[in-house]
């Protein structure tokens, strides 16, 4: 069990490394994408998954975080990656600041609903007032420099969001084991008890939120970099939803579930877009997606990351059920 | 803006406001009773509305029928369509964590959604409302006010209180009531539940597609309108308390007004006021106005 965590991560991100000596551009462009995804799943993950607080507004620490990318970058030059980010982050954390300590205040259901609620304020925002474009968005025309490399090169972008990657990967699985990862845990499980314990959980709450928020923010900063245009669909509810659905594709409560969540979502999304297999049925491609999930949801309780569990148990409890059936049958004879 | 502007704006907020309870309380029912979130409730919104447009050629041939005939029919096929959509996927859900659920029935919107498309295009549509509906009532000295819409407004009281009957006099009512209070202890008494559930969620369907249906001619008929009717939907039931039939009309009539309002007095802002609203209610009763229960 313990070999086989760090297993997966040095395999997964082994493998991410190596993938441009093999893919072409829109290779590249693909999964620099779905790594971005990977990212936005992690922080839902910190929060839903680990603190048990299912966040339906998400997309709006992503959007923030790509509009600042735009906003605060100046026309004058290239902004360097290096300030760039963490003042895109902070931008999406200051937001989760006040979102989490007003939300934070409900439970279940209707913390749910509420985060939905101010990410549609701020939705609405950006979408009904010539605030960052209106409805039509806005380009980044300055791409930002890394240590004055250009990011707008495909390669560079790439190793750049694999590193943000891995290093939001490793901050969080180190998290999880700390003190301030127990007290998560042990709010997602029972807060009435950890309240019982002594502990004051409502800051513990308040800055998983602002982490997680910040971790959204820099999934949209690389957004923005990578695709260079940002509008309003960004903060949208269907983003929302489908980051949520990633994590819970992939297995709740792992943050390997995110990953695998992100890269199942993306690569569905692909297959069933992809006119090679579908043909003209590739312009329907939700239908597919949207079977694939039912079909997830009905025969893999577990997400994704429950596949080998499952198989085991399906094999094991077969096998064992055929030495019961055998035995009946000897004490019959 | 003047007494009839007022008094006109009035009308509209009730009429979109009731039209959402209807909405609402077949997602709340079924949430309530079931303990399902359905995302996919809007979708049975906009598959009425469609039907409304798409039902109307063949039906006409087939019975002579009008707009009435339409509605009729449509209401047949939505209880079909719930019973097996209950039978099919939403049995699997119940007692599933509402992580799971949430995301079987996006896979559902999905699905509806390209069916949808590939059945009937994504054209935007009128649908016509019928002759003996259409037209102005004068209302006083000041003002007229279309038929079609105090129609709308008069079927879904007609609704509402046939809800109220059904779930407060009847013994069906009342095996409702208790089976979500405790499942267990109305089984062992020997009612079959799985078939109540069924019934409840046909319902609570055939209300969604009627409501799509009846506001067709005054919504007209596109694609993604599911969507925006299940945001909305979501933000009544939660703001009138989850599984409060009685919390949600008073939510849907406030958010009616909220957004009608808005759109005449602050345009710029009538997105976000809903918004505002849910979350300054949710912020001062974080469990809603009527907790269920």
């Amino acid at each position: 069990m313990h070999r086989s965590r760090f297993l997966f991560p040095v395999l997964a991100f082994g493998a991410l490394a190596l993938y441009p000596l093999a893919g072409g551009g829109f290779g590249i462009d693909l999964v620099t994408k779905i790594m971005v995804y990977a990212i936005f799943a992690l922080s839902l993950e910190l929060l839903a998954g680990t603190t048990g607080l299912v966040s339906f507004g998400h997309a709006a620490f992503f959007g923030i975080g790509a509009y600042a990318a735009v906003m605060l970058s100046p026309q004058s030059g290239p902004a360097s990656a290096l300030w760039l980010a963490p003042a895109c982050m902070l931008a999406a954390a200051g937001y989760a600041l006040a979102v989490g300590a007003l939300s934070l205040r409900t439970k279940g259901v209707y913390f749910i609903m509420v985060t939905l609620a101010f990410a549609q304020m701020a939705y609405y925002v950006v979408h009904d007032t010539p605030f960052g474009g209106g409805t039509d968005g806005i380009y980044l025309t300055l791409k930002p420099t890394l240590a004055g490399l250009d990011l707008d090169q495909a390669l560079l972008l790439y190793g750049f969001t694999l590193g943000c990657l891995m290093l939001v990967f490793a901050l969080l699985a180190l998290l999880l084991r700390s003190t301030f990862g127990r007290a998560l845990a042990g709010i997602r499980v029972n807060e009435q008890r950890m309240r019982a314990t002594g502990f004051s959980t409502y800051p513990y709450k308040l800055a998983a939120f602002v982490l997680s928020g910040a971790i959204a923010g820099l999934a949209g900063f690389l957004f923005a970099v990578k695709d260079g245009f940002v509008n309003p669909e960004m903060m949208g509810w269907h983003l929302s939803g489908a980051v949520l659905i990633m994590i819970i594709l992939g297995g709740l409560g792992h943050l390997e579930g995110a990953l695998i969540g992100a890269f199942a979502f993306a690569l569905l999304q692909e297959l069933f877009k992809s006119e090679a297999v579908f043909g003209a049925f590739a312009k329907h491609w939700q239908l597919g997606l949207g079977l694939a999930i039912i079909a997830c949801v009905a025969l893999l309780p577990r997400g994704l990351i429950g596949v080998p569990e499952l198989l085991r148990e399906r094999l094991v409890g077969r096998r064992n059920g055929a030495r019961a059936a055998a035995e009946v049958q000897h004490e019959l004879a | 803006m003047d007494l009839a502007t007022f008094l006109i704006q009035c009308l509209n907020s009730l009429q979109y406001g009731l039209l959402l309870f209807l909405v609402a309380s077949g997602l709340t029912l079924i949430f309530g009773i079931m303990g399902v979130i359905n995302l996919a409730h809007g979708s049975f919104y906009m598959i009425g509305a469609y039907m409304a447009h798409a039902l109307a050629p063949p039906v006409a041939a087939t019975f002579g029928g009008g707009f009435f005939a339409v509605l009729a029919v449509g209401t047949v096929l939505a209880v079909v369509l719930g019973y097996v959509l209950e039978w099919a996927f939403f049995s699997f859900l119940y007692g599933r964590e509402h992580l799971q659920q949430v995301l079987m029935t996006y896979g559902l919107i999905l699905v509806f959604e390209e069916l949808r498309s590939l059945l009937l295009g994504d054209d935007v549509h009128g649908v016509q409302a019928p002759p003996s509906l259409a037209g102005s009532l004068p209302l006083g000295e000041l003002m007229t006010y279309p038929v079609y819409r105090l129609f709308i407004s008069g079927v879904c009281v007609a609704l509402a209180l046939g809800m109220y009957f059904v779930f407060t006099r009847t013994r069906i009512g009342m095996m409702i009531r208790a089976g979500s209070a405790n499942r267990e202890m109305v089984q062992s008494l020997g009612i079959d539940i799985q078939f109540l559930y069924r019934v409840v969620f046909a319902a609570g369907v055939a209300i969604a597609v009627f409501a799509g249906m009846v506001a067709a001619p005054v919504s007209s008929v596109y694609p993604g309108m599911g969507n925006s009717v299940l945001i909305v939907c979501f933000v009544v039931v939660v703001i009138g308390g989850i599984g409060s039939i009685r919390g949600a009309l008073l939510a849907a009539l406030l958010i009616g007004a909220v957004d009608t309002f808005g759109k005449v007095l602050l345009p710029q802002a009538a997105g976000v006021l809903v918004y505002v609203l849910m979350a300054l209610i949710l912020l001062w009763k974080p469990d809603g106005l009527f907790k269920a229960g």
